[in-house]
């Protein structure tokens, strides 16, 4: 006690410089977090830009209502967004019914067995499996067994299957945030089950389901890998024949990239009819 | 609301009227029940739904991989070198394609997973409630952005910056495209990361104050290793992410089977050569349609085996707060 008194404006110092050299430490690591997330906003903002700088000039309404050409000054995405369209459609005819089904009975109907135990953990695993192999899954179900074709059902079906986990998860969550209460008191007025899921559970979590459903059909209308395995048609310039039929009389009609429709330039549309051939180059075939 | 109430309130006093609607809803209430029965089941339908969507994948790729196992000998797929599936005198070497995906996964989970941390680090130890909400949009952004899109920024963007920077790169490699599949997965890293951080209780950050550690050591040697199962399940579930993306390596990495592991040539992926293959025009049933299926399979076990680990380690922090 004594020893450590007399050398006491000595430590003090000490551990004042000790102090500062810490937080000059964390001043430090807060500017690499800094630039760290500036990396992903500045990349974003890239991204961005490149694509408006290279896009914008050439969106025009001819742009929308024309079709794929070899020629650039006249080549649109009528086909692709039509085809993008649709395909939503049928993705989430399918997709909202089932996910919210599922989820549901996963949150309210569920018994703790080993049943719902692997109806769980396949779900979070299949969040998890590539899309491409949802492709692979598609050609071997729907086209071919089950001889649908390549078809705007066909990629519609697949991307269902693909959101169908989000489409439970946000369910779900949004079924989770539900107090108990409500629950109870729907019950205790003599109200079953499903009259409680249905008039209470559904309408309370509604907003957070339509956020998961959106969610899910963001993912899917930007899904380009397992629709090129169903067998894709790069270049179409004609529009199915009728379009709210859902059975596939027009076989072998789909849209080359769901994604232009929102998100990527139309220059980059332009250049990937082409681009896609020789990125993709046929070579090694 | 009120109707029920005032209903019973009046048949309280006279018997006959109580005893005929209870009649009344006992009969409901049989009917009712089996209806409850049906839409239970219904209800369970649909979840099972997603248990066949994973039968169904197993069986369709086993079942091709089976047939194109029958022709080729799986020694030869896994250690062959050579990836000519659809040549005149086809080889079938998964090799070529495994380091593709290896160096292109390699590249991306350098970038995301230092970054993926130290975001995460920083937006949950500390960044001020107003930088967290304006920087976690632009995350969000990033991660919604579909993958085709990052394929030609790769393409268009990086790869002539890089080519600048490096002399003599070829206009397609594994370097832009991996640099920009780990900027695509930052987002995804570090959110499961900061999940994991913020599931530290508050009391061990107190704790290590109070013993007079600045911030910096509080995340370093308290938060992160008491987060240490979670941020281990975002770095794998970050590997199964970089293994089974596509469309940035079918579109920048050039599609070439290259045994190679210099990034700076091209080279193709497993998931890139199912995505050239569809391109072409390949027969149902023959040998080459059935390599997408090899390919898929051993695409699907590696990510699958990724996951597993990811999430079991992730249940595991949920489990420990």
């Amino acid at each position: 006690m004594s020893a450590a008194s007399s050398h006491a404006p000595d430590s003090v110092r000490e551990i004042r410089q000790l102090i500062a050299r810490h937080k000059r430490w964390d001043y430090i690591f807060v500017t690499i977090g800094l630039v760290c997330l500036m990396v992903g906003v500045i990349a974003f903002t890239a991204l961005f830009l490149s694509m408006l700088i290279q896009g914008a000039p050439r969106l025009s309404l001819d742009f929308f209502t024309s079709f794929p050409s070899r020629k650039a000054e006249m080549a649109g995405i009528l086909s692709a967004w039509v085809g993008s369209v649709l395909v939503m459609l049928v993705t989430a005819l399918a997709a909202v019914p089932l996910g919210v089904a599922a989820g549901v009975y996963l949150e309210e109907y569920a018994p703790k067995n080993w049943v719902t135990d692997i109806i769980e953990i396949n779900v979070t695993n299949l969040a998890g499996v590539p899309s491409i192999i949802y492709g692979l899954l598609a050609l071997g179900v729907f086209v071919y067994g089950l001889d649908l074709g390549r078809s705007i059902l066909s990629a519609g079906l697949t991307l269902a299957l693909l959101i169908l986990p989000v489409v439970i998860v946000a369910t779900r969550e949004a079924i989770r945030a539900i107090p108990v209460g409500i629950r109870e008191g729907a019950y205790a007025l003599g109200a079953t089950k499903w009259q409680t899921t249905r008039d209470h559970i559904l309408p309370y979590s509604s907003a957070g389901i339509l956020t998961g459903i959106i969610i899910g059909l963001a993912r899917a209308i930007g899904e380009t890998a397992p629709i090129i395995t169903i067998g894709a048609l790069t270049f179409i310039a004609f529009l199915p024949p009728a379009p709210l039929t859902t059975q596939p009389p027009f076989n072998r009609q789909r849209f080359p990239d769901p994604i232009f429709l929102t998100k990527a330039p139309s220059s980059w549309r332009q250049g990937s009819v082409s681009l896609t051939t020789r990125a993709v180059p046929v070579s090694p075939m | 609301m009120r109707d029920p109430i005032s209903s019973i309130s009046v048949t309280y006093d006279s018997e006959s009227h109580a005893a005929a609607l209870a009649a009344s809803g006992l009969r409901r209430g049989h009917a009712s029940r089996l209806k409850e029965r049906a839409i239970e089941f219904t209800l369970f339908l649909a979840a099972l739904s997603s248990v066949l969507t994973t039968i169904a994948i197993v069986v369709i790729l086993v079942e091709e991989s089976y047939q194109f196992f029958r022709q080729v000998p799986l020694s030869g797929f896994l250690f062959g070198t050579e990836w000519t599936p659809l040549f005149a005198e086809p080889k079938y070497g998964i090799l070529p394609l495994l380091t593709g995906t290896l160096v292109s996964s390699g590249i991306a989970l350098l970038v995301a997973v230092p970054m993926g941390t130290i975001i995460a680090i920083y937006l949950s130890e500390f960044a001020s409630f107003r930088a967290r909400e304006s920087a976690k949009p632009f995350l969000e952004l990033l991660a919604g952005i579909p993958t085709v899109v990052y394929g030609y920024f790769a393409l268009l963007f990086v790869t002539p910056i890089l080519q600048r920077i490096i002399p003599g790169l070829s206009g397609f490699n594994l370097l832009s495209a991996g640099l920009v599949m780990g900027i695509m997965i930052i987002p995804y890293v570090s959110s499961i990361c900061e999940d994991a951080m913020r599931a530290v209780p508050m009391a061990m950050r107190e704790g290590s104050y109070a013993m007079g550690a600045t911030r910096l050591q509080t995340a370093l040697r308290v938060v992160t290793p008491a987060a240490t199962s979670g941020i281990a399940a975002a770095y794998t579930l970050g590997i199964s992410r970089a293994v089974g993306e596509t469309m940035v390596l079918a579109i920048a990495a050039g599609n070439q089977p290259n045994f190679t592991a210099n990034p700076l040539e091209p080279a193709q992926t497993i998931t890139a050569y199912i995505v050239s293959v569809s391109l072409g025009d390949l027969p149902h049933g023959g040998v080459g349609y059935r390599t997408i299926f090899a390919a898929g399979l051993t695409l699907f076990i590696v990510t699958l085996f990724f996951n597993l680990i990811g999430h079991a380690m992730r249940r595991k922090f949920r489990e420990a707060y």
